[in-house]
């Protein structure tokens, strides 16, 4: 039996090969979207959880198991992003450049974080995966369960408040 | 909005996040995952909690269904 049929028959065996297999990709995935280590960790592993629980529901037939995880890891980042931004601002530890930021780049990127901070998860995951990381469109559309013409209309809706929040702040772009 | 008004906020916003795209993952995380599967197993679904608590409270509004309830068991 293919490894796919094994994992939707409950094996735990094949559930522990795709989480082999997938993790690091699952993992780099959520880092575009929540860009904290730890935090993308622990999505990851909710992230195969939520997969093992509807492990059922998945059809081998259609075979397509990164984007299922795909789809899947989006949701529980969005999840993450909407708790979180009652608590803290937007994480962000990756180095902002080659060389540390200084004076009025740190400032800048401190107006950046908190702009945003403002927009909505479902807006700033695809400001994130469509502007910083520039993933295709069709990617976004298929990770979000979504049409490609809302991602762009999310796109554009997410550039105008990102605008207007910073020049608020005195950062014009 | 138009493509160069997108492409100036492009340029600010990845000059300031940079993309993620060297990041690796530097540990295996299925030791955690594993942790994770066993703590669910264990844990008792909310609906449980609920029934039991809806029984008890039946059996002490009505406490004459208790041997009805006995007899029945």
């Amino acid at each position: 039996m293919e490894l796919l049929e094994r994992f939707a028959a409950g094996d735990v065996d094949a559930f522990e090969s795709l989480f082999r297999q997938h993790q690091g990709e699952v993992y780099r995935w959520l880092m575009r979207i929540v860009r904290n280590t730890a935090v993308a960790e622990d999505l990851t592993v909710e992230t195969f959880w939520r997969m093992h629980r509807a492990h059922a529901r998945f059809d081998p037939a259609r075979g397509n198991c990164g984007a299922w995880l795909r789809r899947i890891a989006t949701n529980a980042a969005i999840d993450h992003l909407r708790h979180a931004r009652r608590e803290v601002p937007l994480p962000d530890d990756l180095p902002a450049t080659a060389q540390q930021p200084h004076g009025e780049q740190l400032e800048l990127r401190r107006e950046i974080l908190r702009a945003m901070n403002n927009l909505s998860p479902r807006v700033r995951a695809v400001v994130l995966l469509a502007l910083v990381e520039e993933e295709p469109y069709q990617r976004i559309a298929e990770a979000l369960g979504i049409s490609e013409s809302a991602v762009k209309l999310r796109v554009f809706r997410g550039v105008r408040i990102l605008r207007k929040t910073l020049s608020e702040a005195g950062v014009h772009p | 909005m138009k493509e160069p008004q997108i492409d100036d906020l492009k340029k600010l916003l990845k000059d300031s996040l940079p993309p993620a795209h060297g990041v690796e993952l530097q540990r295996d995380l299925w030791p955690a995952m594993l942790q994770r599967l066993d703590q669910r197993t264990l844990r008792v679904p909310w609906w449980d909690w609920a029934l039991l608590a809806t029984l008890t409270a039946a059996l002490c509004i009505f406490p004459g269904i208790i041997p009805a309830l006995l007899y029945h068991l």
